[in-house]
């Protein structure tokens, strides 16, 4: 198949909302700067937007962020191809989710406050007195962080695709319109920092609920109704595939596939705040309270990721061809498929720009999010550490560059397929962060170095269980996150093995050393600090007043 | 870890009436008292829970409008999961402001009682 014609009304209404964000982006650096902050000189600035985001930017942020283009893709894909496990389960983890840091975020932000933290490494550092523990931290967050960014290109390039561009035979003209996309983001972001997505995500945000809330009444309304929807989902899910001799895919769960459900929508769920862009969006909140109004009022993009979840379905009723380039069948294709095919060019020109300004929204978050964790852990604790926050800021600038620039490089020069199976590992390898972070935001029992084998255990046993995971069809390794608990034959995600297998290593050597008397490091937390608010004192003003009042020396607290 | 004697608080007891004697182990919170807290914990287990059942909620009837029970149901629970979260919400936020003000009316806590009530137990969620 020798490309697709463009459809020109879709393209240009995509490119103009495109040109728009840029904009805004760029004006986004005098967004709510106090007047006496001379440009974005400090990590605060440049990196949290100045640490003063209300519950209604923070709520678009967030949504904005956890919300992916790739999540707008991938989720119905998978209803589409493979049905309920492996893709309605986005729901109950999208639910489950925000008790969960309504539960432990609030500390975070609180120390964090206290503390000037900018990222959660940045914790375990201050609360471990281990630089190495918070160099795994911050190096699971980087490395995991890089394939998402990519795959937020994946999610660009499925609606280039469908609009008709990338079908040149010159490899570089397919990826230029991406390249520009992406070069654009990058100068906004540079320049702009954590305002540039704070401010965009309020557009996209609304794009998308247009896009989806339209889509939801009338596309049912056409395809004669759920009924209809639903029944040719089960037919299609459960015809018996000929290579594997097993039905296509799962239309409602049997309970061979309970564990494996659950365990997804859990591990997912506690991993997500363990990415470096979650906690850059909650400690650019403005105080403690924020993400706790949050956790109330964010469940509304679930209920619209629900919703889109199911235009998988509508997609098999309605017989929609999700074909790419090379004439092969791509299953991310079909949301925007879906769009175009059943449409005005107009409104889906709107929903596509919805989706690809998604991309841009979360790409921008993750590289200042995996740009600050370079500079304040790697580069502050291990090169300069005597760093101010100019340098830190310039530093991180430019690392979010390299960041995109990898991620960039991946996409085109890999396979999209490395993007996916490395997106895969980094989940599982972030959730291994959990444990020192999430425990440390409780209590000091475990020991620094039984927390890093614990973690290392966890993302061995992790990366092997996963290789071993092998497509039926395929034979190809990393063929999904599911694997049986060994020595059983319960299936679950394979993150939550490997995590409870790290916290059984971290406990138990936790013992072992204490029984041995190996030192523990410093903790530079209070039990105060974890429930700071914004108008309690941060440590150094605190330090500023007491060494004035004691010219001795620093307070004794320590 | 030592904690310093409470020297720096400010019997007054105004916010942060005199920023030079407040130390980093002045409390911020007085005592908690469980209930709110309990509450708040049953209300945040019942969201996480519930959604992560498929013996309760797999099954194809009875169905709404077409869709069966397994997809309306989890569905359902996304406000549901909202309502549980905003009880929570309100539950510990006022408890929290409770024990602020506690603080800030109230003479000086011991730094001791104080670090208990903001540490560990009391202190969740």
């Amino acid at each position: 198949m020798n490309g697709r014609p463009i459809n020109w009304t879709a393209l240009v209404i995509v490119v103009l909302l495109f040109v728009i964000v840029a904009v805004m982006g760029f004006l986004a650096a005098k967004w709510r700067r106090s007047t006496e902050v001379e440009g974005l000189h400090s990590l605060d600035e440049w990196g949290l937007g100045g640490r003063g985001f209300g519950t209604w930017i923070t709520w678009f942020l967030l949504g904005g962020d956890l919300y992916t283009a790739y999540t707008f893709v991938a989720v119905p894909a998978a209803m589409w191809a493979t049905g309920a496990v492996s893709g309605f389960f986005a729901v109950p983890y999208t639910i489950v989710l925000y008790p969960i840091i309504f539960i432990i975020m609030s500390r975070l932000w609180s120390v964090s406050h206290r503390h000037g933290y900018v990222t959660s490494a940045d914790f375990v550092g201050g609360r471990y007195g281990s630089r190495w523990l918070s160099l795994a931290v911050a190096v699971t967050g980087i490395v995991a962080t890089m394939p998402y960014i990519a795959l937020q290109l994946v999610g660009i390039k499925a609606v280039l695709t469908v609009l008709g561009l990338g079908s040149s035979g010159n490899v570089l003209l397919t990826d230029l319109p991406l390249i520009l996309a992406f070069v654009v983001l990058a100068a906004y972001t540079y320049t702009s920092g954590l305002r540039a997505p704070a401010m965009i995500a309020v557009v996209k945000d609304l794009l998308i609920y247009l896009a989806v809330i339209v889509a939801v009444i009338y596309l049912p309304i056409k395809f004669g109704g759920w009924d209809t929807i639903f029944g040719s989902a089960q037919s299609k899910l459960g015809a018996v595939s000929p290579a594997t001799g097993k039905p296509a895919g799962v239309f409602i769960p049997g309970a061979a596939n309970y564990s494996a459900y659950w365990s997804l929508a859990l591990g997912s769920a506690m991993a997500l705040f363990m990415y470096p862009h979650s906690v850059t969006a909650v400690l650019a909140s403005k105080a403690r309270n924020t993400i706790r109004r949050n956790a109330a009022i964010l469940p509304l993009y679930s209920l619209m990721l629900g919703f889109l979840a199911l235009l998988g379905f509508v997609a098999i009723q309605a017989g929609t061809k999700p074909i790419d380039l090379d004439g092969s069948v791509n299953p991310q294709l079909v949301v925007p498929q879906l769009f175009l095919d059943h449409f005005p060019a107009w409104f889906a020109g709107i929903a596509l720009a919805a989706i690809a300004i998604g991309a841009l929204v979360p790409a921008a978050i993750m590289s200042i999010a995996a740009a600050n964790m370079f500079t304040r852990n790697i580069y502050r604790d291990f090169i300069r550490p005597d760093v101010d926050p100019k340098t830190e800021a310039k530093v991180s600038k430019i690392v979010s560059l390299v960041v995109k620039v990898g991620a960039l490089v991946f996409v085109i020069a890999m396979d999209q397929s490395a993007a996916i199976n490395m997106q895969l590992l980094g989940g599982i390898w972030i959730l291994q962060t959990f444990p020192a972070v999430v425990a440390g935001l409780y209590t000091r029992w475990f020991d620094r170095w039984a927390l890093l084998t614990g973690w290392a255990v966890g993302i061995i046993f992790g990366t092997v269980s996963a290789y071993n995971v092998v497509n039926p069809v395929t034979k190809a390794h990393f063929g999904g996150s599911v694997a049986p608990i060994p020595g059983t034959d319960i299936s679950v995600y394979i993150a939550v093995s490997a995590f409870v297998l790290n916290l059984v290593v971290a406990a138990v050597l936790t013992l072992v050393l204490r029984a041995l008397k190996v030192r523990t490091g410093q903790d530079m937390t209070r039990p105060t600090d974890y429930a700071a608010d914004e108008t309690d004192p941060k440590v150094v003003q605190i330090e500023k007043t007491q060494h004035f009042t004691q010219p001795g020396g620093p307070s004794p607290v320590a | 870890m030592s904690h310093a004697d409470g020297s720096g608080y400010n019997p007054n007891g105004e916010a942060f009436p005199d920023e030079s004697r407040v130390t980093r182990d002045t409390a911020i919170r007085g005592p908690a008292r469980p209930a709110p807290y309990i509450g708040a914990g049953i209300l945040l287990a019942a969201a996480i829970l519930f959604p992560l059942m498929p013996q309760l909620y797999s099954f194809d009837a009875p169905r709404l409008g077409g869709m069966p029970f397994f997809y309306w149901y989890q569905l359902l629970w996304v406000p549901i999961s909202a309502v549980l979260t905003s009880a929570a919400y309100w539950l510990v936020t006022k408890e929290d402001r409770r024990r602020r003000a506690e603080v800030r009316a109230g003479g000086p806590p011991q730094a001791g009682a104080a670090s208990a009530g903001a540490g560990l137990g009391g202190d969740l969620p």
